[in-house]
Formats: structure tokens, C-alpha cells, sequence
């Protein structure tokens, strides 16, 4: 994936533009779908937060933006880091604990970066990483390029002191930033009605003196477009945008939850209706691809997926000296690293 | 070298930072038109411009984020806390992104950060106005700790810390700001390393371990003392976090002595780290155990004869000093 260089909004979807959307969305569904095997079979560890039902997310915001723009969100990260541009085996590794992980086994699921590639990771205090968004939006402004940053949370951030302080400082230096709630309707087991005194979120966003839009989010092509518009706002100097997208998570909040709070008709109605996989199949197919373009994308991807599990599987374990020698970094004063870990 | 405060020579370490590398700035509350609550950033407002000198709303958790993301993208943020004592609502900042970001991430994001203001108790202005922070921070692997006592490490600590590419926490006493004192001049460029104690007076009786507040009423006392023939030897740290185990240590082993004397409560910390890594390293060469002056471990009361009792005064330090001489 890469900037398209779509004009915002306007743009519809080319056959060629479609198949790569839908290889990446087919792509994070079955990397999840092949990790949820592995965290059974143990070789994978505390938590792991899927993203299955909301790939049309981060597949049209990567769309939308340019590899020169910042993603920054919570721990439900896989399918970020595979749109940044993360390998399947980088991220497979990482969830495995090797040293050839994005982060070198040292994060996890719920912590992958990728500095080359401009995604500012997978943060396991939610809320706190808007304040983090802020501030980078805040460096693009004081270099006075015109990059900007992407910042995601679920709708049960959005209580949290972090999130009203990150919201409220980009909204009073204008920052371009854009701010994006993929709420799938269910905090981790709780239901929004029962965690948000308001029911729609983008109502907070006049009080920080933001543009705000709301939609649904199980089509690609429609999540790329609208984000377009406030990306190009905040390119412009126009300031942030606060975006409720409306989604819906198909497996529990983590793998230890079997996500018992919502009925089997609840989740296969929303399956059956909403998913953004299929519905990216669909538009792939009505743009003029055959069954075997499809297939021959599905094939391809099912080798990424093999060759990923089978590089995590072979790969060295993260190394104790990564662990200790990340602790600080060399400092620019020539005294070079001070004391490191277990000092 | 000329005389001046602990407050001018903090002014001079950003001012001639900020005029060497353009990605540093500065922001906290009232930083830039009110010229600091403490006037430590008088002047910079009209040196640098608004851009680089920034007024925030009060958000200590928003602007210390802001600092961490922008520290994250390359920039080489200070962010000034009004006290540390509100340094605790952006203690998730600091903790759990500044500190961690650079190891959880594996090495991609560096956060060259510095967080400063003043800390620890001024006079009668409670218990959340009072707070010494050390404790917190020094417990967290990722951070640097640094509290000058003097003007002179105030500004050549600073301008190190500035230049670090690791997030640092600096604590500024806040008695101390107009307290004078040698400097090289103006543009000299002196910086002082982080993670090496500076023994500040020569004896041979017992080694006092001290910063902040304390040191200048250790020094009162020393020289008290050194008219009975008690000769006391003073170390400042400067960093407690790397801290110069080694200085004190080799002392130690000369005075066979050894009391700490620290503003901050009691219970753990770097006092009690400092008396655990002697015992550790110098146990056959203690005449006696190792003793803390500390203050009382209550909040701060308000009422002022309360307070003298609370913070540790020269009494307390004269006694420990004199109990860990069996000479009381």
C-alpha cells in the first residue's frame, strides 16, 4: 500500500486500486485469523486484540494518506503496522517474540512500531496516545511541513483524561491532526450506552474547536474518501478533525474473552451485513475482476500468510541484549550510553 | 566566572541550547508572557518568539504528551512543570511513554526530552505544594533523575540534559533559585556529565551524601561541626539516576561513615538505594550503620512550626551526624 494520489472524495475506485485493498484487508484478516491460532497453540502470549470486522479502517486511511504521514494508535495495532507497511513476517514474528519481530520481540501484539514506515505504535494506555498525536502534529507545525497525523482510538477512550487533553491542545495550535473513534459498539465488554454519557462522539468535538465527521465503516472506499477530507483540512493548516467511524468487532475484545455479552444473532447479522472483506470482494468483482483474479489474490495471500507463520516459527528468539540495551539511548553529548538495564 | 542565581544560570543553559539547536523549545504554563511562574524563563519569550517559547493551558497530562510526541518526531522538547507536585497527573506520560517508548519500540523512537520546574517544599504552602519527587522517578529504568544544588550544576547539568537523547527528569529546588553562585560565563558552554558526584568538602570523620535543600544545611553543620574537630566529608550526587556509586563508596571507605540526608519521605527511594549499594560495596570498611536524615514521613502541614518540624533542619542532621560518631 502507498499514496494513490487520489483527489479527496472524488476519485472512484480503479480495478487496480481495489485489488490492492483487497489483498491487505484479506491479508490482516487472515494473519489475525492464523495468530489466534498460534495464541492457542501457545506460541503466542498475553493478550491479542484482533481486528476482524474492521479492516476497511486502516486499509482506506492508508489509501488515503501519504507513507511521509504518521499512524499512532491503540493496542488492537496488527492491521496498522501490515498497512504502514510491516512485513507479514515482522508482525507475525513480533507476535511470536522473536528478535526479526518489528519490535524485536520486545513489544507484542499490543506494542508494534515501525519507524521507517512512520507508524508510531500500538499503545496500551488508551487516551494517553492522543496527548502523543498531538505532539507530533504539533513537530509537523513547528517544521512547518505539511505532513499530518492519524491517531486512532476506540469509543472507550474517549472518557479518559488523555484523550480530552490531547484533543483540546490540537484544537487550540490547530494541529493537523485527525482524529479517528472506530467504535465497535463495545468497550471491552461493556456497551457504549453504557459508557458514553453522549451517543454520538463527534458532539465533543465543537467544545475543541474541531471539524468533526461520522459514518459507517465497513467499505473501504467510503472510509478512504471521507478521511481524505479532513486530511486534506489539516494538510491545509485548517486544523483537526474528530471522526467517529461506526464499526463492529466480529471476535471478542481479546482472545481470553469470549464475548459472551452479545447474542450469536447480534454478531452473525453484523457478519452477514458488514463484512468489510466481503463487501471489498464484491466492489472488486463489479469493477470488472473475474473469480480467478480473486482467487489468484486469495492464493497469494494464503502464501504470505504460510511463510509468515513458518519465518515466526523459525526465527531466534528475542535477544536479552536488546532488552538491555534499548533501555536508554546513546546520548548526542559524546559521553556515550550512561548506565543501562539491571545497573 | 561571575556570580550569579541558580534561576539566571537555568535561564542561560535553554537560552544558549535553544540558540545552538533550533529543534529546542520550551513549554509549560505561563513560560512565555507571564516569564515563568519562578521568572526562570524571563526573557526567553522576546529571544526566541512565541513559536519556540509556548504558553499551554493547564494540561500537565496533555502538554507532557505533547512534549513526548514531538521528543518521539525529532524535536528536543523542555517541558516546565509549575512544581512537580503536577508532574503526578502526567505521571502516565512520563512513565509509561517517555521512559518505556524507546525500549518497547526497539530503539525506532528515542525520546530526547527534559522535564524541569521546581520541587520539594518553599514555605508554608501545604501538602500538595510540597512534594519531593525523586522516589517516583528514580525508580523508573528510561529515565535520567538529575537535581543540581548549585548554580554552576544547575546550568552545565541542564545543557547536558538538553543534549541527552533520553528522556530527563530535572528537579530544581525551589528554595533555591536565588541562590548565588560561581559561573563560568556567559557562552562558556561548560557542560557536566550526568552520573558523577562531586565531593564538595574534604573530611575524614563521615561521609553526608546530600542534595537539594539539605546541602546547604549540611554544609552549615559541617562547618559547625569541624570547630569540636568533627570533619565531615560532603557528596553531592547531582544525578541520582545514574547515580556515582563509586565517589561514594571510595569515600566511605576513607570516613568508614556514612549518613544520608534528603528531602524526600522515608520510605525506599534513592536515600535508601544510596545506604543499600554502600552497605553493599563497603560493609567491611563501616565503623557503624548507616544513617538517614530525612524529613518527617507526613504530608506537608501547613502551620509553620509544624513544617519546621517536618523538613529536615540542622538539628536532625547534627544528631544523626553525631549518632552514626557515637558521639551524641
Amino acid at each position: 500500500m502507498g499514496s494513490l494520489d487520489m483527489q479527496p472524495g472524488e476519485a472512484p475506485a480503479a480495478r487496480d486500486e481495489l485489488a490492492r485493498m483487497f489483498h491487505s484487508m484479506q491479508l490482516i484478516r487472515r494473519i489475525e485469523e492464523e495468530a489466534a491460532r498460534a495464541y492457542v497453540q501457545g506460541k503466542i502470549g498475553g493478550f491479542l486484540h484482533l481486528y476482524i470486522g474492521q479492516e476497511a479502517i486502516a486499509v482506506g486511511v492508508e489509501a488515503a494518506i501519504r507513507k511521509t504521514d504518521w499512524i499512532i494508535t491503540t493496542y488492537r495495532d496488527h492491521g496498522f503496522a501490515l498497512t504502514r507497511g510491516t512485513s507479514a513476517r515482522g508482525v507475525m514474528a513480533e507476535l511470536f517474540g522473536k528478535d526479526a519481530g518489528c519490535a524485536r520481540g520486545l513489544g507484542g501484539s499490543m506494542h508494534m512500531f515501525d519507524g521507517p514506515n512512520r507508524f508510531l505504535g500500538g499503545h496500551g494506555i488508551v487516551g494517553g496516545h492522543c496527548s502523543l498525536a498531538a505532539g507530533v502534529g504539533f513537530r509537523c507545525k513547528y517544521l512547518k511541513n505539511d505532513e499530518v497525523v492519524l491517531c486512532f482510538f476506540g469509543e472507550g477512550a474517549t472518557n479518559i483524561g488523555g484523550f480530552h487533553e490531547g484533543l483540546s491542545l490540537a484544537g487550540l495550535w490547530k494541529l493537523p491532526v485527525v482524529f479517528v473513534c472506530e467504535n465497535n459498539m463495545y468497550s471491552m465488554g461493556t456497551p457504549l450506552e453504557r459508557t458514553l454519557p453522549a451517543k454520538d462522539i463527534t458532539d465533543k468535538a465543537p467544545g475543541y474547536g474541531m471539524a468533526r465527521d461520522r459514518f459507517e465503516g465497513q467499505d473501504v472506499i467510503e472510509v478512504r474518501d471521507r478521511i481524505a477530507k479532513a486530511v486534506a483540512r489539516a494538510r491545509d493548516g485548517e486544523g483537526p478533525t474528530l471522526i467517529e467511524i461506526l464499526t463492529y468487532r466480529f471476535r471478542g475484545h481479546s482472545m481470553s474473552d469470549p464475548g459472551k455479552y452479545r447474542t450469536s444473532e447480534e454478531v452473525e447479522e453484523r457478519k452477514r451485513k458488514g463484512d468489510p472483506v466481503r463487501i471489498a470482494r464484491q466492489r472488486l468483482l463489479e469493477a470488472g475482476a473475474s473469480e480467478d483474479d480473486v482467487a489468484r489474490i486469495e492464493a497469494q495471500v494464503e502464501e504470505e500468510v504460510a511463510d509468515a507463520v513458518k519465518f515466526a516459527d523459525e526465527s531466534e528468539p528475542a535477544k536479552e541484549s536488546s532488552m538491555l540495551d534499548y533501555v536508554l539511548a546513546r546520548t548526542t553529548s559524546g559521553d556515550g550510553p550512561r548506565e543501562g538495564g539491571g545497573a | 566566572m561571575r556570580e550569579i542565581t541558580y534561576r539566571d544560570a537555568l535561564k542561560e543553559a535553554m537560552a544558549e541550547e535553544m540558540e545552538r539547536d533550533p529543534r529546542v523549545f520550551v513549554m509549560g504554563e505561563e513560560v512565555g508572557h507571564y516569564q515563568g511562574a519562578y521568572k526562570v524563563t524571563r526573557g526567553l519569550l522576546d529571544q526566541f518568539g512565541a513559536e519556540r517559547v509556548i504558553d499551554t493551558p493547564i494540561a500537565e497530562a496533555g502538554f507532557a504528551g505533547v512534549g513526548v510526541g514531538a521528543a518521539m518526531t525529532g524535536l528536543r522538547p523542555i517541558i516546565e512543570f509549575m512544581t512537580w507536585n503536577f508532574s503526578f497527573v502526567a505521571f502516565d506520560q512520563i512513565v509509561n511513554n517517555a521512559a518505556k517508548m524507546y525500549q518497547m519500540s526497539a530503539g525506532q523512537y528515542p525520546v530526547p526530552i527534559v522535564f524541569r520546574g521546581p520541587n520539594a517544599s518553599a514555605r508554608q504552602v501545604g501538602a500538595q505544594h510540597s512534594h519531593a519527587v525523586e522516589p517516583f522517578y528514580c525508580n523508573v529504568p528510561g529515565l535520567a533523575v538529575v537535581y543540581p544544588s548549585t548554580p554552576r550544576d544547575a546550568k552545565g547539568l541542564l545543557k547536558t540534559s538538553i543534549r541527552d537523547d533520553n528522556p530527563v527528569v530535572f528537579l530544581e529546588g525551589e528554595t533555591l533559585y536565588n541562590v548565588k553562585g560561581d559561573v563560568p560565563d556567559a557562552g562558556e558552554d561548560e557542560t557536566i556529565p550526568l552520573g558523577q558526584a562531586r565531593v564538595v568538602r574534604e573530611g575524614r570523620h563521615v561521609t553526608v551524601v546530600t542534595w537539594g535543600r539539605p546541602f546547604y544545611t549540611v554544609l552549615e553543620v559541617a562547618n559547625r561541626l569541624s570547630g569540636e574537630g568533627i570533619e565531615i566529608e560532603v557528596i553531592d550526587p547531582r544525578s541520582l539516576r545514574p547515580l556515582d556509586t563509586d565517589t561514594i563508596v571510595q569515600s566511605v571507605k576513607k570516613t568508614n561513615r556514612c549518613v544520608v540526608v534528603h528531602e524526600h519521605w522515608p520510605y525506599g527511594g534513592p536515600g535508601a538505594e544510596i545506604v543499600d549499594r554502600v552497605t553493599r560495596d563497603a560493609f567491611d570498611y563501616l565503623d557503624a550503620p548507616i544513617l538517614r536524615a530525612t524529613n518527617l514521613d507526613v504530608p506537608m502541614p501547613y502551620a509553620l512550626h509544624l513544617e519546621n518540624k517536618v523538613i529536615v533542619g540542622p538539628d536532625r542532621i547534627e544528631k544523626t551526624i553525631r549518632d552514626v560518631l557515637y558521639k551524641s
